[in-house]
């Protein structure tokens, strides 16, 4: 029986439109609030809470919660809901984010469109469960194997778990592909006002269903209703006869593996129905940039200290800005080029020893010198050392 | 406008609670904005435990203290150990039954919140009636708004019981004086 989302019902059950909440139950009401009828999961910490808050909530609007026996079977049981038609969702943290890397690129390669909630910790391995990193965000965009694109927001705020929850399913499906919001045990556990957007607030995109003949139809071609490079969505049980599998495939689902033209034409098609688009799906907010000098580039929990530094430099007349990517991937090359072609120094603050500084020193202007400022063992950088290294600049 | 606050103790006193009501009260029953942090160890009894809270009437983008305005303890290890980054101005706000060793060379409020707890015939809302003294020590907050944020907060069954020690701790608070 397909659940129908009932917002009436969501919104009773989330209760006051303006809460103080962590960021990991934001997750759970963006979840609730997009209409999501499926969560898989295994505890972890950090990212525990939203699971806690699927198990309670989900129920209460006709969703179903599933604890899994360990984080592949989680994803794996999030595919399946999918192809049932639900939209589903997994929360993990790295050690699960590492176990999710096969099925991950699963879900890229049969086009299903799934979120994952990826509350980040410190490693390798287990590192240090209850603190905030910033990890991962080289594996979602690199970490299972072969060629692909990421799609992979980055909260900075409790209210943007929530709302970039809903834009992560939105894109999901809208493009048919396993969406990351990648978060962090810092922002995870911040408590922090949120108010709960109203329907007209908060357009939701849904998978395109497959409508034309069922005996002509291809699962895995581009859509013949909408021209995109999207397939319509043949959700089982619907009467399309459907292959699904991660092999590479020729348009109707079937494994087409040995020759070069057919693989190059499937992976090129499901990277390119994303990086097409980079430019309209981009996502960035540009703080005292028009004037800057020096900028950071950044995202998630380090733009908060960077803002905050930002705000302090300007007080004494230092022309520092700020670029914040919500959507780390793809990634805003067209942005970040822009800005360092204005700034003389671009510092990239992140709770890891240097990721998202990668694609920032390759798709900037040669003329700009690119400087990372790396910290890690759990502690967010401090707005005073960020001054000071806008200070010397 | 800005207040940065730190409420500690030990594991299950509930002052993660208190750091989520008085968050609560500036946010959701005033027109702040607040952001609220914790940490504590792997026990659910015991071990030092703190809550966070930042107020101010601007965004708040640093969500951690760098300058602690309100400092409240309610446990002996507590006190001792998350007082590193106070300042002159620093105000200091401690239960002396809990924290019998608090000589620090500077005024402080003392307010009995233990034992106002006691008095109610349930020492498990210690940590209200520290709020209601924080309520009405610091003039940050409108204590209607903090009350609300109480009420909120807590299993229905026992908002009357919490009521009294939030409005037993504001009275003892606005009396109170540093020393």
């Amino acid at each position: 029986m397909k659940y129908e989302r009932d917002p009436v019902r969501i919104r009773k059950v989330l209760g006051e439109k303006v809460q103080f909440i962590q960021g990991d139950m934001a997750v759970a009401y963006g979840g609730l609030l997009s209409g999501v009828s499926f969560f898989g999961g295994y505890p972890i910490t950090p990212a525990s809470e939203v699971a806690e808050g699927m198990a309670r909530l989900l129920p209460r609007v006709g969703g179903c919660f599933i604890q899994m026996e360990d984080e592949i079977a989680s994803i794996a049981a999030v595919i399946g809901a999918a192809w049932g038609g639900a939209k589903a969702m997994t929360a993990t943290s790295g050690p699960g984010f590492s176990l999710m890397m096969e099925n991950y690129g699963y879900a890229i390669m049969t086009e299903t469109p799934c979120v994952i909630a990826n509350v980040q910790r410190t490693g390798p391995s287990t590192g240090q469960p209850t603190l905030g990193a910033q990890g991962d965000m080289m594996q979602v965009r690199w970490g299972t194997h072969g060629d692909m694109e990421a799609i992979a927001y980055a909260p900075s705020t409790v209210q943007e778990c929530l709302d970039m929850t809903i834009d992560s399913f939105n894109l999901s499906e809208k493009y048919r592909h396993p969406v990351c919001l990648m978060t962090d045990g810092e922002v995870g556990h911040l408590r922090e006002k949120v108010v709960i957007p109203e329907e007209e607030e908060m357009p939701l995109i849904e998978r395109v269903e497959a409508t034309t003949d069922k005996e002509t139809f291809l699962p895995f071609a581009e859509s013949p209703t909408t021209g995109s490079k999207v397939p319509d969505f043949p959700t089982f049980g619907s009467g399309y006869r459907t292959y699904v599998t991660g092999l590479t495939h020729n348009d109707k689902g079937f494994p087409k593996t040995d020759k070069q033209p057919d693989h190059e034409r499937l992976v090129m098609r499901i990277i390119t129905k994303i990086t097409d688009d980079r430019e309209e799906m981009t996502d960035v907010e540009e703080i005292e940039l028009e004037d800057a000098e020096v900028a950071f580039v950044t995202y998630g929990a380090s733009a908060r200290p960077a803002e905050s530094a930002v705000a302090m430099a300007r007080a004494k007349g230092i022309k520092a800005g700020m670029l914040r990517m919500k959507l780390c991937w793809p990634f805003p090359r067209h942005i970040v080029n822009k800005v360092s072609k204005q700034v003389d120094k671009i510092i990239v603050p992140e709770m890891n020893l240097g990721q998202m500084y990668h694609p920032i020193v390759e798709y900037s202007d040669p003329g700009c010198e690119i400087v990372l400022a790396p910290k890690i063992g759990g502690e967010m950088h401090l707005p005073q050392e960020l001054l000071e290294m806008l200070e010397v600049s | 406008m800005k207040r940065e606050v730190r409420i500690c103790g030990f594991g299950g006193q509930g002052v993660i609670l208190a750091g989520f009501i008085w968050g609560k009260a500036a946010c959701v029953f005033g027109d702040l904005n607040a952001v609220q942090s914790q940490s504590y160890g792997p026990e659910a009894r015991g071990g030092a435990a703190r809550s966070e809270v930042l107020i101010s009437d601007e965004k708040i983008g640093y969500p951690r203290p760098t300058g602690v305005d309100l400092y409240v303890a309610m446990a002996q290890e507590a006190f001792n150990t998350y007082r590193d980054d106070l300042h002159e101005n620093t105000v200091i706000i401690i239960d002396p039954d809990l924290v019998p060793n608090h000589d620090i060379g500077r005024p402080i409020y003392k307010v009995r919140v233990q034992k106002i707890a006691e008095d109610l015939g349930n020492k498990i809302v210690t940590n209200i009636a520290m709020v209601g003294a924080m309520a009405g020590i610091d003039d940050l907050l409108d204590p209607e708004s903090v009350k609300k944020a109480v009420v909120d907060s807590v299993p229905k069954r026992f908002i009357d019981l919490n009521v009294n020690a939030f409005e037993r701790g504001l009275e003892a608070g606005k009396n109170a004086r540093p020393e």
